[in-house]
Parts: C-alpha cells; structure tokens; sequence
C-alpha cells in the first residue's frame, strides 16, 4: 500500500496527493496526519491536489473528513490546486465542501494560512 | 402504348446506352447548353463545362455491366459541395443533373424506337436518383456551414479579460444555454489557474433573459471556483432581471452581487487589498507632477 507523506514547513503540514487513493491509504493518511498535527503542534493543513485528475464523492468526503478532523485539533485546512475539471465535477456532484477553505495553488495557500494566523500572533503579541 | 410495354427492361437500357455512347459528343454540349442557360448570372461557363464534361465520363463509367458509379458520385457530391458553399440555391445545384434528362431526350425523340422510349424510363429513375443524391449531399454541405458556424459564434462569444492583476472579467453577451454555459465555465476556471486571479466578475449585461437554469449555471460557476480557490462576483443585472430572479425565487445565497461592472470591480478591488483614493481636483494632480 502506498503511503501520502505528510510533510511539515514552519507550523504548517503539507499533504501533495500524487498517487490513485485507495480507501486503505487514505484511511492512512487520515490517521498520520491527526498524529502529526497532535505531534507538531501544526496550525495549519495545505492539502495539494493539483495532480488529483480524477475525484469522485470519496475523494470529496475525504477532504471534508480531513477538514473536520483538523479543525477538531485546531488547525485549518486549505485544499489547494483543484483542476477545473475536478471543481465541475465536485459541483455536478453537488459536493460544495463547505468547511474547507481553498486556494488556487501552494502559495496562495500558505498566504491564507498566515492572514489566518495572524490575528492569533498580534494578541499573544499583547 | 401496348409495343412500348413488350419491349424488355434490359434492351431499353442497353439502347439508352448505346445512342449514349454513340452521341456522346453530342449530348454533353446540349446538356452543356441546357445547364448554362438555367443558371444564373455568376457562373463560370468554362468551368461549368468542364465538370459536366467529368461528370459525363463518369456517368458513362458507371454504365454497363458491372460498371462503377463511386466516381460519378464522388464528383456530384463535391459539385453539390461547392455549389452550397458559394450560395447557390437548391434549384439551381439540381438542374444542372435534371438538365440531362431533356439533352438526351431529344436524342430518344429523333431515334423513336420502341427500346429508346422504355430505357427513357429507367433513364429517368437514374436521373432522379441522382438528383435527390446531389440535393442531400448540397443540404448535407448547407448543415455543416451552419453546425461551422455555430461553433465560431460560441469560441467568439466567450472571452476571459483580465481587469486587473488578480482580477479577471468575463462579459456575456447574448442568450445562454447549457453548452455555452459550459464553455463559459471552463474557461473561466482555466483562466483562474493559468493567471493565478482569486477573483472572476461574471458580467451578464449583455444577456436578455434569466431563467432558472441560466441562473443554476451561473451558481455552479461560482461555486466551481469557489472550490478551487476563487471569488466570483456576478455584475450587470438589470431591474427587470432581479425582479425575475426574486420571482422565480432563486436564492444566490452568499453570491455577492453587484449593479454595474463598476462597482464589482471596486468590490474586488476592495476584497483584494488595492487602495484607491479620488484626488480632489485635476490642478492637484498636476502640481504633483510637477
């Protein structure tokens, strides 16, 4: 079975999706990544599909699923680098992810984790 | 009446054949003659010869026993082509075949055999056959200009512009239905990713009607791009559209929507950190640069 490394960059967690999911790996991932944001104290999940071609409703519950499970243990998740072709699919399947926050690609993602966390760091700040 | 019915299918035919071939020459210049004098004005008459004259060669290839008609069909349908290509009328495309009935005709007339007159008979029925194949190939032709077409208008109709950095705009004009939709939607997302924009302003002024499902394309767009990380803000709705869209009872839920062009692009602006300050009058602007 193919296991989704989760790599970590500051307080962020990065997962780059690059392999056909099976249910067994992504059950895998869910576990790991719960594991290292506990472990890490990450503030923030970057889920990188850009290279996702095909979704179906699972790959949809899965991020939502990744997405509840993180903010359960106080990080966001950001899906990052959806095809077209994956978001009219995702909506033609009438799944809007509604709880997981997305960008246009890394960058743009790592951005919006900082806006997000910067209100955090100005308080601790006072 | 009585004799022409006893004579054989067959000797007809091969008599047809025979004055054919015997007056080849003959017949190609009076249906020469036949089909010039019944087409209009702009018509090449050289060139108009010439093809009868291939024409002709075909069709006595395709006479016979055992003889081959795929060439006498493959230039009727190229003739029918070009004829619907330059906009000729169908009457026109189809006398030029008819035009041959009446050229061998009076050949058959001045022969008067019983043989002649019955092989006119299935002379007649090869004729129309190829007539109503040369006006299907013509409609056929006629179709693929206006399926041609309609792909253009749909490629020409949907352009992505870029506003701003970050900002791009997509100008509908003209009725949307589920395939222009979709062209407007893929592209628009393509545009997305490509130029990097978390902003898109759809702009429908130019568009006469809302109906529900104008509208429930409109929302998948939005939450399309949503799901990959973009803002959509739908401008340009006209009164009488949202008195529709409130009628009908669409619900755009947390869509931001806007009047004018304007007004979405000074929301993207806003929501994209640009700050813009009016100067209070045009002398200030040029002390300043002074």
């Amino acid at each position: 079975m193919d296991r989704v490394p989760v790599l970590k960059l500051g307080d962020i967690l990065i997962v780059s999706i690059q392999i056909d999911l099976q249910d067994q790996s992504v059950l895998a991932l869910q576990e790991d990544l719960a594991d290292k944001v506990v472990a890490t104290g990450a503030r923030g999940v970057i889920i990188d599909i850009t290279a996702v071609e095909i979704v179906d409703s699972f790959i949809g519950r899965m991020l939502a699923t990744i997405a509840a499970i993180s903010r359960m243990l106080d990080a966001e998740t950001v899906v990052v680098g959806m095809r077209p072709a994956v978001a009219i699919t995702l909506v033609e399947l009438g799944l809007s992810l509604g709880g997981v926050r997305t960008a246009l690609n890394l960058e743009k993602g790592v951005a919006l984790l900082k806006h997000l966390e910067a209100p955090r760091i100005t308080t601790a700040a006072r | 009446m009585g004799v022409t019915l006893s004579v054989p299918a067959d000797a007809g035919r091969r008599r047809i054949e025979q004055l054919l071939q015997d007056n080849e020459e003959r017949v190609l210049r009076r249906w020469q003659e036949i089909a010039g004098s019944s087409s209009t004005g702009n018509v090449d008459r050289a060139d108009l010869a010439a093809q009868l004259r291939e024409l002709f060669q075909a069709l006595l290839q395709s006479l016979g026993e055992g003889g081959d008609s795929s060439d006498l069909r493959g230039l009727l349908a190229e003739l029918s082509r070009n004829r619907a290509r330059q906009g000729f009328t169908p009457s026109e495309t189809a006398i030029v075949v008819f035009g041959l009935k009446e050229a061998v005709y009076e050949f058959i007339e001045t022969d008067g055999s019983p043989e002649a007159l019955r092989g006119f008979v299935w002379f007649s029925q090869l004729i129309d056959d190829l007539g109503l194949f040369t006006i299907e190939n013509y409609s056929a032709a006629r179709e693929k200009v206006i399926v041609d077409q309609a792909e253009q208008l749909l490629e020409l109709s949907t352009p992505v512009v870029k506003l701003w950095e970050g900002i791009v705009a997509v100008p509908l004009v003209g009725t949307l239905d589920s395939a222009r939709t979709q062209v407007v939607m893929e592209k628009l997302l393509q545009t997305l990713v490509d130029t990097g924009s978390e902003h898109a302003v759809i702009d429908i002024t130019g568009v006469p009607a809302v109906d529900t499902q104008v509208a429930q394309h409109l929302l998948k767009t939005v939450v399309a791009a949503r799901l990959m990380g973009a803002e959509c803000v739908i401008s340009g709705i006209r009164p009488q559209i949202a008195h529709t869209i409130v009628t009908l009872g669409i619900e755009f839920g947390d869509i931001v929507t806007k009047a004018s062009l304007a007004d979405a692009l000074a929301h993207a602006l806003r929501e994209s950190g640009v700050e813009f300050v009016s100067r209070r009058t045009r002398v200030a602007v040029r002390t300043e640069e002074g």
